[in-house]
């Protein structure tokens, strides 16, 4: 746990909005991540070279160890490249975190036990000075778009996973993000709820016009969601292929039963299989 | 509720049914308990021997004489009757009373002091580590000295502080040795709430770029709460024996450490009459933990656990 003594320049001020009319959202290029272990050096990403389109839906899907995580914690700024560069929003991945210009949710909820459904999506706005009516207006918000207005006042404890996972997503974007970083936020949940939850994602990113970087080990749900999916393979961590989804803008429900979405996941699969028909690839569940 | 609001089981709400028949369920036990220690004490008294068992010149088993060993209707009765033969003499119950408060209020002013002393190297040991290699060692050692011996230095100490207007009193000493056992149990649990947010709470406080003056106020110390109660709790039960300790070795009048030993000494002549302070002794640290309950309640909002999702 290292103390971030320095992060409170960002506090004071109000952060500033990343103007729209940036092509891009995120742009990796020629990054490397090298871990230091007892055992000596490991490659986590080897020259990893990604854009993300402002607006745009991306996946990055592959098996354990390929290193998706450690790059959305890299466009995060919550670890470092070893070498070459990253920039959110044509700002230093630094700046972009001191300005708030995304919002994250993690694979756990991690909501704060003791503060309501209602103060735990406040938390960001609270932390960043915002007028107290303007925070009560905003959750409000915040809380009738994922669909929790009769549990503002409940406690984390008193939410089912799937709830718990909502409130987390209601807080990502409690200050407009143009960008949310996702890591394996439905991970956890049960196969129902997880798509009830995907469909929701699909109509929530519609409203917000946000950016996406999605990390999953799910074939479907990264082929439902994205715009492209960025098939990444272990050891060291590589783009093997990026995927573009061919399928209608509209993602509703009746889209898993269609052929193009099936044609999509087969070809997912197979870019995950490096184009060879393997029956199975170990850590990617294939729901 | 809405249909989009159905998703998954629906929460369950902790049933606090069973709350109340819980709580009576352990007064109960307590109750019960003290009835048992009872009847053990009279049981020993009307069937053991009157001279006690002797083996090799060793009494193993203390007399069960009315001297050595009062009826327990004698100790109570005792409560109610006055201190002294003397006109105007008060009833002991409230000669015993009157010097718990005075005890209370000397462990309270201790607790205090070692809150604010324990929290505060908490933080200091949370916020550097290398604060915490340094520190919490000595704060250890600190707790193997004892307290017989290092009161009567602290009140010759104490007797020699004079700033302007200032004048060092004798229960301060007691205070300061109630404070120094009181700290420690704060200090260490303080330390272990700060460092319990896991990693993706303190992530999460990085990706808000906010500092550790505000990660403190909003997660460390919150979720410190439920490590801090228990701790005081045992810091006040700790004060009381402190203070007591202190005012025994320092002879400070007033008391009810000063009168535990003055009517211990009358025990020859009076037997059940040093008792009272006794039971005052067991009430005070009765009062000063249940007082640390009532916080609890009062915090009980820090106290729920995380479920995860």
């Amino acid at each position: 746990m290292t103390n971030t003594g320095d992060d409170g320049a960002g506090s004071s001020e109000r952060p500033r909005p990343a103007s729209p009319g940036t092509a891009t959202a995120v742009t990796v290029t020629g990054v490397d991540k090298v871990f230091e272990t007892r055992s000596g050096q490991v490659s986590a990403l080897k020259r990893i070279d990604l854009i993300v389109a402002a607006g745009e839906f991306v996946s990055l899907i592959g098996p354990s160890g390929c290193g998706k995580s450690t790059l959305m914690r890299l466009i995060a700024d919550l670890d470092q490249p070893t070498s070459g560069s990253i920039s959110v929003f044509g700002k230093s991945a630094r700046q972009a975190r001191l300005d708030q210009d995304y919002g994250i949710a993690f694979q756990q909820s991690g909501l704060l036990p003791w503060r309501t459904v209602a103060a735990n999506i406040e938390l960001p706005l609270s932390l960043h000075g915002v007028a107290a009516s303007e925070r009560k207006s905003r959750v409000g918000e915040l809380i009738e778009l994922v669909g929790l207005r009769d549990f503002a006042d409940r406690y984390p404890d008193q939410l089912s996973g799937g709830m718990q996972q909502r409130v987390a997503i209601a807080r990502s974007l409690a200050e407009k993000p143009n960008l949310l970083l996702m890591d394996e936020p439905f991970g956890a949940l049960d196969e129902m709820t997880r798509e009830r939850m995907q469909s929701e994602l699909v109509r929530i990113c519609a409203e917000t016009k946000a950016a996406v970087v999605f990390v999953t080990h799910s074939i479907p749900e990264a082929v439902f969601l994205s715009d492209r999916v960025v098939v990444m393979s272990p050891r060291p961590g590589r783009v093997q292929q990026i995927v573009s989804m061919q399928l209608a803008a509209d993602r509703t429900d009746g889209l898993r039963e269609e052929h193009a979405f099936f044609d999509m996941v087969t070809a997912v699969r197979e870019a995950l299989h490096q184009g060879s028909p393997v029956s199975s690839v170990r850590g990617v569940e294939n729901r | 509720m809405t249909t989009t609001a159905g998703a998954g089981p629906p929460p369950s709400l902790r049933s606090r049914r069973g709350a109340p028949r819980r709580e009576l369920a352990r007064w109960g036990l307590g109750v019960l308990g003290i009835i048992v220690l009872a009847s053990l004490w009279e049981l020993y008294k009307l069937l053991g021997p009157s001279d006690g068992l002797v083996l090799a010149d060793a009494r193993v088993l203390p007399r069960t004489s009315d001297l050595a060993m009062p009826h327990i209707w004698d100790m109570l009765a005792r409560l109610s009757e006055p201190v002294t033969r003397a006109d105007g003499s008060r009833p002991l119950w409230l000669e015993v009373a009157i010097a718990a408060t005075a005890t209370l209020g000397i462990a309270a002013a201790g607790w205090v002091v070692g809150l604010v002393v324990g929290v505060g190297l908490a933080l200091v040991m949370q916020r550097w580590r290398l604060a915490e290699w340094g520190l919490l060692p000595w704060i250890v050692l600190s707790q193997t000295i004892p307290l017989i011996a290092f009161a009567p230095v602290v009140r010759s100490w104490g007797a020699r502080v004079e700033i302007g207007s200032f004048e060092w009193q004798d229960w301060m000493s007691v205070a300061l040795i109630a404070s120094y056992l009181a700290f420690f149990p704060v200090a260490v649990g303080t330390l272990k709430g700060l460092q319990s947010p896991d990693v993706i709470h303190v992530e999460l406080m990085r990706t808000y770029a906010v500092g550790w003056w505000k990660t403190l106020l909003r997660l460390r110390l919150p979720a410190a709460v439920p490590y801090l109660l228990p701790a005081l709790r045992l810091a006040a039960a700790n004060a009381v024996i402190g203070a007591i300790v202190a005012e025994v070795s320092t002879g400070l009048q007033g008391g009810i450490g000063r009168i535990l030993i003055q009517y211990a000494g009358q025990a020859s002549g009076d037997p059940s009459k040093a008792w009272g302070p006794i039971f005052g002794a067991i009430v005070l640290g009765l009062a000063a933990a249940g007082s640390i309950a009532v916080l609890g309640s009062v915090l009980r909002n820090y106290r729920r656990v995380e479920v995860d999702a």
